[in-house]
This record gives C-alpha cells, sequence and structure tokens, in this order.
C-alpha cells in the first residue's frame, strides 16, 4: 500500500516537469508549426545560466527565474534570426515539411557544443535548494520531499499562469488565433509574426523552468551530454503527442499520464523496461486515437 | 478619397493571373467585381490586402499605397479584408471572433463599445456570443465574418464571395445587409462576386473581369441591362 503511494508521487513529479516540457514542445508547435528538437538544447543552455547565477549569488531562487528569462530571450532570438529565415527560404517544395525539422536537430547539436565550449564537457552541479530527504510517517518514508514538493507547486502555478494568460488576455486570443487561422488574424490585424516571436519566448521560459526542476530533483549533474535532458526531450515529446500535439490541456495530461505510467513500470517491472514502455505507450495512443488524447476534430484543419 | 488602380498587374508563377486593370472607386461607392470562376478575382482582392505580390502598377487607398503594406498593417490604415467563404475561426468563440478584428487597437473601451455596435447590427451573433463559432450556420458565419471587420473599423472594405455556399435566401438577406450597413456607414466596398447579378443589384459600380482583363466597366444598372453582359455572365 506504501509503495504504491510512493510510486504514483514519484510518478506526479516526474510527469510535472514532462509537462513543462510538453508545454514547450506544444506552444513552439502551434506558433510555427515546427517540432522543435533543440528545445532539450535550450532548456540545457538555460539551466546553465542557473547554474553562472547560483556559482555567483549561490541562490536557486534567483536561478529559477533568470533560467526562465534567459530561455525566453533565446528562444525568441532563434525564431527572430534563424527560422524565420529558414522558413522564408525553404517554404516551398518537398524540403518545406522536412527542413525545420533538421534544422532544430541541428540546432540542438550546435547548442550543446556552445555549452561544451564554455562550460567545459565534465559534470557540473546544482544543489538542490531544498532537502530532497523525504517526509516521515511513523517509520515509513514518502517519496514527497520538501524539493518535489516545491515542484509540484511550481508546475501547477506556471501552468494556471499560462492558462490565464490564455484563456483571459488579449495576447492569449492573439495567440490563440495566429495558432489557428494566421491569414485570418493577419487580416483582423494581429501581428503574427510577432505574435510567433511571442510563442516561442513563452516557450523558452518552460523549457528553462523544465531543465532547473529536473536537475535539482535528480542528482545535481548538469553536463552537454547529459541523459537527463536526452530523456527530458524525449519523454516531452512524447507526452506531448500523446495530448495531441496541439492543446496545453492535452499535454499536461499526456506528461502526467506517462509519468506515471513509467513509475509503475519502473517499481513494477523493471528498469529496463522504462524506455520501451514510454515508446509503446505512444504508438498505442497513435494507433488508437491518432489526433492524441485531446484531439480537437475536424475543426482544426478550418 | 478614392480606391485607385492603375495598370496592376499579378503572377502566380509564369500565370499572368491579372493583366493591366485599371479603375477607380469613389468614396461610399459599393463596386462589384465580377467575372467567371478564374478570372482572376480574388487574387485581385488578395493584391489589394497585401496577401499577394504585384508585378507592376499602382494601388492605392487615398494616400496609402496598397502594395506596400502588410494586411495587418493595412487594417490599420482602414483596409478589411474578408476572404473567401465565412472567414471565420471555428474553435473560437463568437465573442473572441468578433474582439479579434479589435485587438490591433489596443484599447479595451473601444472594445466593448465595437462589439456592442456589432450585436446590435447582428443580434443573432448577440445571442451567440459564448458558443463556438462553428456551432453557427452559414449565414451567421459570414455575419460573424462581416462583424469582425466591422470591429476594425474600415473605411474600405474588400468582400470575397460573401455568398459562397449560401442558400439563395439568406444570400439575399446578406447582400441587403451588406448594402445597408456600408451606405449607412460610409464604407467603400469592393465586392467580388460569382454571383453577378445579386451583386449588381446592390452595386452602384460593376466591373467585369475576364482572364485576367477588365471586359466591361461601368454603372451597374447599365450593365445589368447591357446585352452582351446579360448573355455572358447573368445567364440570360
Amino acid at each position: 500500500m506504501f509503495q504504491l503511494l510512493n510510486t504514483f508521487l514519484i510518478g506526479i513529479t516526474a510527469g510535472s516537469i514532462y509537462s513543462l516540457m510538453a508545454i514547450s514542445m506544444v506552444l513552439v508547435w502551434r506558433s510555427t508549426r515546427v517540432v522543435n528538437f533543440a528545445q532539450a538544447g535550450l532548456a540545457m543552455l538555460s539551466t546553465y545560466f542557473g547554474y553562472e547565477i547560483i556559482h555567483r549569488f549561490d541562490s536557486y531562487w534567483i536561478a529559477l527565474p533568470v533560467a526562465m528569462i534567459a530561455g525566453a530571450l533565446v528562444a525568441a532570438g532563434i525564431e527572430l534570426i534563424f527560422m524565420r529565415l529558414l522558413l522564408k527560404h525553404s517554404s516551398q517544395g518537398a524540403i518545406a515539411s522536412i527542413a525545420p525539422i533538421i534544422a532544430t536537430l541541428g540546432l540542438l547539436g550546435l547548442i550543446k557544443s556552445i555549452i561544451g565550449y564554455f562550460w567545459g564537457n565534465q559534470d557540473v552541479i546544482i544543489e538542490s535548494p531544498l532537502s530532497n530527504v523525504g517526509f516521515t510517517i511513523g517509520t515509513q518514508t514518502l517519496a514527497l520531499s520538501p524539493m518535489k514538493t516545491f515542484i509540484i507547486a511550481a508546475v501547477v502555478f506556471m501552468v494556471l499562469v499560462l492558462t490565464f494568460i490564455f484563456q483571459r488576455t488579449n495576447l492569449g486570443l492573439a495567440l490563440r488565433a495566429s495558432a489557428y487561422a494566421p491569414e485570418i488574424s493577419r487580416l483582423a490585424g494581429i501581428k503574427v509574426d510577432l505574435v510567433r516571436t511571442v510563442g516561442w519566448a513563452l516557450a523558452g521560459a518552460a523549457g528553462g523552468a523544465a531543465g532547473m526542476l529536473q536537475t535539482a530533483n535528480g542528482n545535481g549533474a548538469l553536463s552537454p551530454d547529459s541523459l537527463e535532458f536526452s530523456l527530458l526531450l524525449a519523454f516531452g515529446f512524447i507526452a506531448a503527442v500523446i495530448g495531441g500535439l496541439d492543446s496545453l490541456i492535452g499535454a499536461v495530461i499526456g506528461a502526467l499520464l506517462l509519468g506515471l505510467v513509467l513509475a509503475f513500470v519502473l517499481t513494477y517491472v523493471g528498469g529496463s523496461l522504462v524506455f520501451i514502455t514510454a515508446f509503446v505507450l505512444l504508438l498505442v495512443v497513435l494507433l488508437i486515437r491518432p489526433g492524441g488524447l485531446i484531439s480537437q476534430k475536424a475543426g482544426r484543419r478550418a | 478619397m478614392s480606391l485607385f488602380i492603375e495598370n496592376l498587374s499579378v503572377h502566380h508563377g509564369a500565370i499572368h493571373a491579372v493583366n493591366n486593370v485599371s479603375f477607380k472607386v469613389e468614396k461610399g461607392q459599393l463596386a462589384a467585381l465580377i467575372g467567371a470562376n478564374g478570372a482572376g478575382k480574388t487574387t485581385l482582392l488578395r493584391t489589394l490586402s497585401g496577401l499577394n505580390k504585384a508585378t507592376h502598377g499602382k494601388a492605392h487607398w487615398n494616400e496609402t499605397n496598397l502594395l506596400h503594406e502588410k494586411p495587418e498593417q493595412l487594417v490599420r490604415h482602414g483596409v478589411s479584408h474578408v476572404s473567401e467563404g465565412k472567414s471565420v475561426i471555428p474553435e473560437l468563440t463568437v465573442k473572441e471572433n468578433l474582439e479579434i478584428g479589435a485587438l490591433w487597437r489596443r484599447n479595451k473601451k473601444e472594445m466593448v463599445v465595437s462589439l456592442n455596435e456589432v450585436v446590435e447590427l447582428f443580434p443573432r451573433l448577440g445571442e451567440r456570443l459564448e458558443q463556438r463559432a462553428d456551432t453557427l450556420s452559414g449565414g451567421e458565419r459570414q455575419m460573424l465574418a462581416l462583424g469582425r471587420s466591422l470591429m476594425s473599423k474600415p473605411q474600405l472594405l474588400l468582400l470575397d464571395e460573401p455568398s459562397l455556399g449560401l442558400a439563395p435566401l439568406v444570400v439575399e438577406q446578406i447582400f441587403q445587409s451588406i448594402k445597408d450597413l456600408t451606405s449607412s456607414m460610409g464604407i467603400t466596398v469592393l465586392l467580388v462576386e460569382q454571383n453577378a447579378m445579386g451583386a449588381l443589384k446592390i452595386a452602384d459600380i460593376g466591373i467585369v473581369l475576364n482572364l485576367g482583363s477588365i471586359a466591361v466597366t461601368g454603372d451597374a444598372s447599365a450593365l445589368i441591362a447591357d446585352p452582351q453582359v446579360r448573355a455572358a455572365y447573368l445567364g440570360y
């Protein structure tokens, strides 16, 4: 019984971090119709900025927002300088659908090399700002520590803020309108190009937060070849696809589902099957509901 | 104050879609741009709103050069284009569809005022503000597209086939409200239509396009009476 509860808690914590990554994939997909594999590199770069702040000011609490802002700025810069040029020059023919994907993979490699150049390829350490030792009930240790509680609370807060922006503000309306129908939005006077950049910036911030939280939640080690970030990318992407790639709520649900399934497989089946399970889950969802769990039916295409 | 077009040409790759077209629409006039499928009507309209690039020629709305601005900028100069076929965003609510027309003004108060005005003009939309746009009927969607355009306080309205896919009775209503609204607000209209007779009936002037070039132009009533135009474009 206790093991069941702990597995559940581990799944929720992991899932909430994946959901930030999934959200950042969805935000980019909605604004530019590009699957951004460079998101893992962006998240990593943001986390290194965070590491620099911790190194200088010795505060994770300053580093977290700084990493998010840095992530937003770098992502906006990539969209402005790189993606716009790319989409302009390869908007026709067979290359149109594949060029952005290859480009983001290239960017991922480039960002990792840049990180290696400036910070070296050795591990740097980001210490968890809060205790990662679980609360105890009687003699039992719960898989919920102050740090994990903070992670879940932070993700819930960020998702609520994003939901508020999207549903209740004019910026959110512009973001949604531009995602659904760029041409109509343009004719209505919305500066769709600018809105796209904002979409990338929000995605960059979410990615930065995911990187900072993931690193502090794990063993704190950070390197350009970090497996943690590769997993974060893979799981974030899978979660986004499970959720339909177009829906923020879908991304969160997909991520929590994935986190829970992986946690249960890890505890009750075995660690070697975790990665396979993630991809099997992806395939099953794609076969049964190709549009993702939250698919918006025919309306999307109009 | 007029829409002034001179020697305008537009190419789609090798195809000469619009060929040396010149005409003028005075302020407050309703001009019907008619012609068969593939005559270049939509291409011409998309060029005037900045969606397509012209090869050469001139197009001005008052002092605004229509060929040098992006669509989102032209809206700020009072030019509003309602694109072909019930141009609404199905995933958004009726209210949101209307609001996006006024977002660029960055003024919440004005937006509310405009929203109330549009709802007064189209009470049907007012009853359905919180519904998603894809729950509306075809005629209601066309009203919504028109309403969104009015939210931006246009002086020049470019309308692309508002009758497309609508039942004959609804088409008549839509044409009538286009006529009433724009004449009462002093809006200049360039109306692209396949339904030539319906468009000419409400128009002040008519421009007939054939394979990218102007075939005939003149007073709408004169065009309706012209036996050649009747035979070629009005079908009787």
